[in-house]
């Protein structure tokens, strides 16, 4: 498999009252074409700056994001194209994601007109039909003429979807894209994306708070899970879920409730050494999650930030759980 | 060529529409007639009514007959044909002033927000010393300095000190509009910065820019009517203003009959302002997709 | 003995600019005394308007257009839906506590939460001076707060958790019999929401009190209920203690609604989306509201609507083949 994207040492820093503060810190990382990769954390971890930053939307401090062997900042003419109209977004909001005065055919229409994606109007209408079957608003023509406050929000996040693939994208970065919409439904959104991404080969980074929905989007991929702006751990799914190197994703894990009460009042839950999350102002030193966290051996962690390391077949940031393998490399 | 033809059958299909949803609002289908029936008399009216050349002093300060619908005045002309031909000015000038403030104030308000930083802080900082200075003391003062003879001076005296708050509110429209997602969406499309400001941007705003024009075209009714009336612009021509003043000037504060000749031409500015007013306020819905109760 | 609460016959309407809102249809249920009962359902299911309703919160395009909401205590029944003034001033606080979604903002940005606490207190002529402190500080300490850094702080200096279990400390001062919580983690943290759950379940155990809690997430009704009431276009369509809710579900929307919800547990599991989307509450499907989106609807079910009726102890159901709705799962697959 070829390599789609990789984030060298990527950082964001934000100005907020005379204050910086670093939103995301050092994240490294690599996607290979037709891979789907999970970026896991709660609110204030970076996840989504570090999708806006893959997106183009947002210019990083430092670092580097390279798209098919070129850094993306270099890129001029025929191949900022294909990296500008490569990536494409889905975003949480259902409401705000669709301009309200157009109607669905002019949303998804716009992009086809704009490109000469669509040699006339008939050619239009035949690739704008087809793109509403392919997220699956059947008939199409139910939904042409109607206005995005006229759809569900299920139905608005397939239009968003439609609107994407438009431009023929190879990366789809899916930013809480199933978080609004009804639990009922965001199963069936969450099989036509990964029909989509079988069917034309698309990388997908999935960035979502709920970890139960990560491991099973991103079964056959991988998850990343970031604490204050940093990566801590990174892994295959299924392992990050069954076997949590970080005491972060443990805590996190053990802290989630599962839909069936026998399990859950089951579960053991990990105290934490804190409750009071740090401020993004006033990050703790060394290890940012030390203060909090249930495992802490002493000042190294106090000290020295933790570098991601291999463990096991993961990655993972942890002074504790990297202690053996970093003596033995 | 194709393409053109599309483009043109797309406009066309949209006039239409807007055209169709406009008549569903029955007020501003009265707003929007009136409107049209106001500018045609002013324009097309003095061409079939001319102005009555002499004083009829048999007729003076009459009340409504039938033979004079909206009475004479001081000088036994026909109050009603006055109002006709004091249209043309005052509708010119509200037009124009309209027009030329909401330019301003648009282009300037999302320039700033667009370019953001020390340009933004500067403009904005202008823009609120401007708001605290009186307008209408300014304009009068300036209007004994310039010779305002015809319309287009004055609208453009006028919209030069009307443009500032309309800025400001295109200003913080656009700096909201500019994080919405489907802008976003937009950019990460490459649909192109005119195409985003002209067909996501401006759409969205539309609704907000015609009413603030309608606002500023009331406003401008009302400084211009009163500078006449304070005799600070010249008698060039009929207005609705100059009937105002002269009737007053004339007695009738203190001539019962003569009533007609200062509610006559109030009349015409409190219909016009209405027919703007209520037409403005069906745009809302003509712009808006979601008022819409079906389409 | 008398439940704490009894809702009978229900319905509430809204009027919006396209039209009437049926958003509660003709809803009973009780609530026991020291019972936590779960009504979980998506969002526009109405089942926020109930919470709302019982506490007379509605805003004033809603009406109540029948029904009771009978409360007893030692031995006195109200009806809360007739209370007006300062009786349903007093039973909002002294019986009822309620701990809102958009609660978040609700203690006032000004006052520390000292003085939110005795303004509370003085309003309903409770403790004052050194006794309420020490009740005060002793909730807070229930609510795993630490009273010395919270009570001189104003709201904005606490985070959005730390506000959620002060309102909760709050909705306790006056000893309620009843708490109701609308959606009370969803705007928080994973970590942050763990401990929200802990200290109801915490305060449950020391505290005697009922609790009906609104929610759309089902592993929350999973951890804290004592029975489930599940909500579809303004109706209660099954209820059932929390173990047979989640092990025998009989009602095709409860069936699709949990095999909708990923686990953690395990490997990957089949999950299914319910076809179609919720119902416009303003234009309803005929008979049974769920029949356009149910694989077993047949004719009876779009003429019909099937009222709450008990198939076993403790187990209603309002479906008119909860007996076959197990095969409703493998029509959902299909």
């Amino acid at each position: 498999m070829a390599e789609i994207l990789r984030l060298e040492h990527l950082t964001r820093t934000f100005q907020v009252k005379r204050q910086t503060i670093k939103a995301v810190d050092d994240v490294s990382l690599s996607i290979q074409e037709g891979e789907i990769l999970c970026l896991v954390g709660e609110s204030g971890c970076g996840k989504t700056t570090t999708g806006k930053m893959i997106a183009g939307l947002l210019p990083p401090s430092t670092g580097r994001i390279i798209f098919r062997g070129k850094e993306i900042t270099t890129l001029r003419g025929i191949d900022r194209k294909q990296y500008r109209l490569g990536v494409q977004m889905i975003h949480q909001d259902v409401y705000a994601s669709l301009n309200p005065v157009h109607t669905i055919y002019d949303i998804i229409a716009a992009p086809l007109r704009h490109h000469g994606f669509a040699s006339s109007e008939a050619a239009t209408q035949k690739r704008v039909r087809e793109l509403l079957e392919t997220v699956d608003l059947t008939p199409p023509d139910d939904f042409l003429d109607k206005y995005p406050h006229q759809l569900s929000g299920g139905q608005r996040q397939r239009v968003s979807v439609a609107r994407a693939l438009t431009v023929n994208p190879s990366f789809i970065i899916a930013d809480e894209a199933v978080s609004m919409v009804d639990v009922s439904i965001r199963i069936s959104l969450l099989k036509t994306m990964s029909k989509l991404k079988e069917a034309m080969g698309l990388s997908v980074l999935f960035i979502t708070h709920d970890l139960a929905l990560a491991k099973y989007f991103a079964w056959e991929g991988r998850i990343g899970v970031m604490y204050l702006g940093r990566l801590v751990e990174l892994a295959p799914a299924h392992q990050l879920v069954e076997n949590p190197q970080h005491p972060y994703t443990q805590v996190l894990l053990s802290a989630i409730p599962e839909a069936d009460p026998e399990v859950t009042r089951r579960k053991k839950h990990i105290q934490l050494r804190s409750m009071d999350i740090p401020s993004l102002l006033r990050l703790p030193s060394g290890c940012a999650f030390h203060p909090r966290c249930p495992a802490f051996i002493g000042p190294v962690c106090e000290q020295v930030v933790p570098e991601l390391r291999p463990k096991d077949g993961a990655m993972v940031a942890c002074h504790l759980a990297t202690r053996h393998s970093s003596l033995t490399t | 060529m194709q393409r053109l033809i599309d483009t043109l059958t797309r406009t066309w299909r949209e006039t239409v529409k807007t055209f169709k949803l406009l008549s569903r609002n029955k007020m501003g289908m009265f707003g929007f007639l009136m409107t049209l029936t106001i500018i045609l008399l002013s324009f097309v009216g003095p061409i079939i009514w001319p102005p009555e050349q002499s004083a009829n002093v048999a007729d003076i300060n009459q009340g409504i007959s039938a033979k004079h619908w909206l009475g004479t005045d001081f000088q036994g002309q026909d109050n009603l044909r006055k109002v006709i031909n004091g249209g043309k000015d005052i509708v010119t000038v509200a037009f124009l002033t309209g027009v030329l403030a909401t330019f301003f104030g648009v282009i300037i308000g999302s320039f700033s927000a667009f370019v953001g930083g020390s340009v933004d802080s500067l403009l904005m900082e202008l823009v609120n010393i401007w708001l605290t200075i009186p307008k209408f003391p300014l304009l009068a003062v300036t209007a004994t300095v310039v010779k305002l003879n015809d319309p287009v001076t004055l609208s453009l005296l006028i919209a030069f000190l009307d443009w500032p708050s309309l800025a400001r509110q295109v200003r913080s429209q656009v700096l909201s509009l500019k994080k919405r997602d489907y802008i976003e969406a937009a950019t990460m499309l490459d649909l192109g910065t005119r195409n985003i400001i002209l067909s996501e941007l401006l759409p969205n705003m539309m609704s907000f820019i015609m009413i603030s024009m309608i606002g500023i075209m009331t406003f401008a009714i009302y400084q211009q009517t009163s500078l006449v009336f304070l005799g600070i612009v010249p008698y060039s021509s009929a207005n609705w203003g100059v009937m105002i003043s002269a009737a007053e000037r004339r007695g009738v504060l203190f001539n019962q009959q003569a009533m007609w000749s200062i509610l006559a031409p109030m009349g015409a500015i409190v219909l016009f302002q209405l027919a703007l007013v209520s037409f403005a306020r069906s745009l809302d819905e003509v712009f808006n997709p979601r008022l819409r109760t079906t389409v | 003995m008398n439940p704490t609460l009894s809702v009978q016959h229900l319905s509430i309407e809204y009027q919006a600019r396209r039209g009437r809102v049926q958003a509660i249809r003709n809803v009973s249920f009780d609530v026991n005394k020291g019972e936590a009962v779960a009504l979980i359902g998506e969002s526009g299911s109405g089942k926020t308007t109930l919470g709302l309703g019982i506490v007379q919160l509605l805003p004033g395009t809603a009406k109540i257009t029948q029904g009771k909401a009978i409360y007893h205590r030692n031995g006195h029944a109200i009806d809360t839906l007739a209370l007006k003034g300062k009786a349903l001033r007093e039973f909002r606080w002294k019986e009822c506590a309620m701990v809102f979604q958009s609660a978040l903002n609700s203690l006032n940005p000004v006052l520390r939460i000292a003085d939110q606490f005795s303004d509370t207190a003085k309003a309903h002529g409770y403790l004052q001076g050194r006794a309420l402190a020490d009740r005060a500080r002793d909730l807070l300490s229930l609510v795993r707060l630490d009273p010395d850094r919270v009570w001189k702080s104003f709201p904005h200096e606490l985070s959005g958790g730390m506000r959620q279990r002060v309102l909760i400390a709050l909705g306790l001062l006056l000893e309620p019999q009843l708490l109701i919580l609308d959606e009370p983690t969803t705007a928080l943290d994973i970590l942050t929401q763990r401990n929200i759950m802990d200290v109801l379940k915490e305060l449950r155990q020391k505290l005697d009190f009922s609790l009906i809690f609104i929610s759309h997430d089902l592993s929350l009704a999973a951890e804290l209920a004592d029975r489930v009431a599940t909500v579809y276009a303004g109706k209660i369509v099954e209820m059932a203690d929390v173990q047979t809710t989640f092990r025998e579900p009989k009602h095709p929307y409860t069936i699709g609604l949990i095999n909708a919800v990923p686990t953690l547990k395990g490997t990957r599991e089949e999950l299914t989306s319910i076809p179609g989307s919720p119902p416009d509450l303003i234009e309803l499907p005929t008979g049974c509201k769920f029949h356009p989106r149910c694989p077993l609807a047949d004719a009876q079910c779009k003429q019909n609507e099937p009222e709450l009726e008990p198939i076993s102890p403790g187990h209603q159901v309002a479906c008119w083949h909860w007996k076959l709705a197990r095969e409703s799962l493998n029509k959902f697959k299909a």
